[in-house]
């Protein structure tokens, strides 16, 4: 998937910049220690920066560009911040046959946002994602950690407004 | 001693629908009633069941209650727990029968499944050691290192048959023999947890259901081809497998199962988690274990294959979950119980994740040789709404689709192949006729053409062409030389392909090719989509007798594609509306807006 890099200015705390530094020092004697960085750096920042990337690169003693070979070939890895919400959609096949095509055109239509993208207000984001395997709940979407599932185009308005109220 | 046993699902899909809150609940109405020293709550691993959730099993009974509400709790507490009467009610209604309440395992879901694999899935708790070791786990690790030689391990796999239950279905035994026969300082065991297959979920509900079987494999694995390192890549995408298998590891580490001198053999062994980050490439052996160095997870040609050279050029063996979740059990009862299973050439059972449009969404272990046909109308209740069965899809991206007259074939590894698909890990995919087939192949190339890594040029670029076709086809504008300029491309993919992934991402176009062609050319050559679901070839019309005239849809349509006629319907007051099929842009708003149902498409 093509990944978006996003232009917002990059804007890192001290505090974060000391948690990034513990993980790199705590994972530097393994040898295939950038990617569980990688995740860590993304679960400080909400994603990975270039400027996180450097921290990462030069940390580890590792060449920038095998960092941002990481950060793109994974698609768990965000270039763009996410937004307050981030809105997922399950494209696995049970969903999918199961119509989450159509919910996901719905949110697209409704946050008027496109999959990948993120609203102007940086309170909603919206990805299409790979199995969470609740296929039985199928066709299914989270937003953050809740699981929305059995769900119908026409949930979909109630849903979003359920988080623009909060 | 408690008096009732109360199980609650934990598993993904259950908790999915808020099965965590039901436990709480259910703790705080019992001590409410004061029961807690009566009454012990459990939180286990996956039933099987899973459009049922959240599921609640109460023990000695073997209540089964479904789809159990936070409301209900206080009753099913106050009732059966306190009282001892049965909320016949809320169980699931399979289990009642003129006021009788039959076994569980007599219900048509579970009475033809075999559980091997999942069998401590929904009966033990996931999150204590102790529940394992109590049905015999950790025994045939003893066993394993007190016993026998690894010779006699690798014979004994050798002699029960196992094949991977990753997809290929190469022999398990194998594959632990070559690793055994080279000579390396280091060699690595590892666990392929990165269930990529869209629409399965059997080695996430292993890993959650039962985490200390797959680690007591890896060890007896261990122990077999002389490795003192075991690495499990598992899918970031499911957290609770991953807090499971961590509780796992560090309560093996305190019982002395992990680490080292394990038993006081002098034998050691330890397992560390690696967290993927979403690549479907990294299912694939090599690739995997190139992820596991922290890299791209590219492939790498083969030979060298991992027994020779793997992770980090060591000798190296990976096998999937359910593979693993099987080892123990073949070495407490023995190769011959479990070739007893199955059929010549795939023994024992296989696990598969149903899913789509059929009944009872859910997990099911069932013998090798059960047909597809009891699989979907006996086990999983058959398709919902009446409707119709079309196909049934194995394997995710790298199988195919089963249409009808194949639902007898009996299931196993090279039956699938014969007909055109593979076992895969187990995804099982029901299709009925609103599913249009050419929209499902599309759907899977998007899908790898989305997850190639790019690295060789059949996979990367003829994936893409491929896909490109199918979009011209669905959208009206395919000929008929298509079909064999795709199927050409299809074999020079499949030949020509570096791993896995490009090897066999064909297999969805050319399954339905074979099985479904006259779709294809309803769509080239009628411009009709036969399922109603290609947009770019539907059309809408209103029924000028239904239609009254309200002018609703006129005000809705983007386009201005509708206009009023001169023709009144008897008994209507207003002139019908049209729509202008050349200036129509297919949105479906006029058909949302109709209350009359006079507008349709086909």
């Amino acid at each position: 998937m093509q990944k978006k890099i996003s232009t917002i200015p990059f804007a890192g705390t001290p505090e974060q910049e000391a948690k990034l530094k513990e993980a790199i020092a705590r994972n530097i004697d393994d040898p295939g220690a950038v990617m569980p960085v990688l995740q860590e750096a993304q679960e400080i920042y909400g994603y990975l920066p270039i400027e996180v990337q450097k921290m990462v690169a030069e940390g580890l003693n590792v060449p920038l560009e095998e960092v941002y070979g990481v950060s793109t070939f994974y698609s768990q890895f965000a270039l763009s911040p996410k937004g307050k919400y981030n809105i997922s959609v399950c494209l696995g096949t049970a969903c999918y046959v199961k119509g989450s095509g159509d919910i996901l055109n719905k949110l697209s239509e409704e946050l008027g946002i496109e999959a990948e993208e993120c609203t102007p207000d940086g309170q909603f984001s919206l990805t299409a994602c790979r199995c969470i395997g609740a296929c039985g709940l199928a066709p299914v979407i989270t937003v953050n950690d809740d699981v929305y599932g059995r769900l119908t185009v026409d949930d979909v308005p109630y849903i979003i407004n359920k988080y623009k109220k909060a | 001693m408690y008096r009732s046993n109360v199980l609650v699902c934990g598993g993904t899909g259950c908790t999915s629908s808020n099965s965590l809150t039901i436990v709480n609940k259910l703790k705080e109405e019992i001590k409410r009633m004061g029961l807690q020293d009566e009454v012990n709550v459990i939180t286990t691993g996956c039933f099987g069941l899973c459009a049922l959730g959240p599921i609640m099993v109460v023990y000695p009974e073997g209540s089964f209650y479904s789809m159990v509400k936070v409301d209900d709790i206080p009753e099913i507490v106050e009732e059966h727990l306190l009282k001892g009467r049965i909320v016949t009610r809320l169980l699931y209604q399979e289990t009642v029968e003129n006021d009788t309440i039959k076994s569980l395992n007599k219900t048509a879901f579970y009475e033809k499944q075999k559980r091997v694999a999942l069998r401590n899935c929904g009966v033990i708790d996931p999150e204590k050691i102790d529940d394992y070791i109590a049905q015999d786990g950790y025994a045939a690790l003893g066993k394993v290192l007190t016993e026998m030689t690894p010779e006699d391990v690798i014979q004994t796999i050798l002699d029960s048959g196992l094949r991977g239950r990753g997809g290929a279905g190469f022999p398990t035994g194998l594959k632990w023999k070559f690793a055994a026969a080279n000579d390396a300082d280091q060699k690595y065991v590892c666990c392929n947890a990165d269930e990529g297959d869209p629409g399965a979920f059997m080695d996430r509900s292993v890993l959650e259901g039962d985490p200390h079987a797959v680690l007591e494999a890896m060890a007896i694995a261990g122990y077999a081809i002389g490795a003192s390192q075991g690495y499990i890549y598992v899918r970031a995408e499911y957290p609770i497998a991953v807090k499971r298998l961590q509780i796992a590891i560090s309560q093996a580490h305190e019982y002395g199962l992990l680490g080292e001198d394990i038993f006081g053999t002098g034998f050691n062994f330890d397992i560390k988690l690696r967290l993927g980050a979403g690549a479907f490439v990294c299912g694939e052996e090599t690739s995997l274990m190139t992820s596991i160095e922290g890299k791209r997870g590219e492939p790498r040609p083969r030979p060298p294959f991992p027994a020779v050279k793997g992770l980090y050029q060591k000798p190296t063996i990976l096998n999937n979950v359910e593979t693993y979740a099987n080892i123990a059990q073949i070495i407490l009862k023995g190769a011959d119980w479990f070739a007893s299973m199955g059929t010549e050439k795939s023994k024992g059972t296989k696990v598969f994740a149903l899913g789509g449009k059929i009944n009872h969404t859910g997990l099911v272990e069932i013998p090798m040789g059960t047909t597809l046909r009891e699989i979907v109308f006996e086990i999983g209740g058959g398709i919902p709404n009446g409707k119709k069965f079309k196909a049934a899809q194995t394997g995710g991206p790298s199988g195919g689709c089963i249409p009808e007259e194949h639902l007898d074939v009996p299931i196993d590894y090279d039956n699938l192949l014969a007909i055109g698909s593979m076992m895969g890990s187990g995804g099982l995919i029901v299709m009925d006729e609103d599913n249009c087939m050419v929209d499902v192949a599309k759907f899977f190339l998007e899908f790898t053409v989305d997850e190639s890594c790019g690295k060789c040029t059949p996979c990367r670029i003829g994936t893409k062409r491929l896909l490109e076709m199918l979009e011209k086809i669905t959208n009206g504008q395919g000929t008929m030389e298509m079909i064999d300029e795709m199927e050409e491309l299809c074999y020079y993919i499949k030949a020509n392909s570096l791993c896995g992934l490009g090897q066999t991402a064909p297999n969805p176009v050319l399954s339905t090719l074979r099985y479904f062609k006259d779709e294809y050319i309803s769509h080239i050559v009628d411009k009709k989509c036969p399922a109603v679901v290609c947009k770019n070839l539907l059309e809408f019309t209103i029924d000028k007798d239904k239609c009254i005239g309200c002018g609703m849809c006129a005000r809705k349509c983007p386009a201005s594609a509708i206009a009023v006629t001169d023709y009144t319907a008897p008994g209507k007051k207003k002139p019908a509306y049209a729509i202008d099929t050349e200036k129509c842009v297919k949105c479906g708003a006029c058909m949302d807006t109709c209350k009359f149902k006079a507008i349709s498409k086909g």
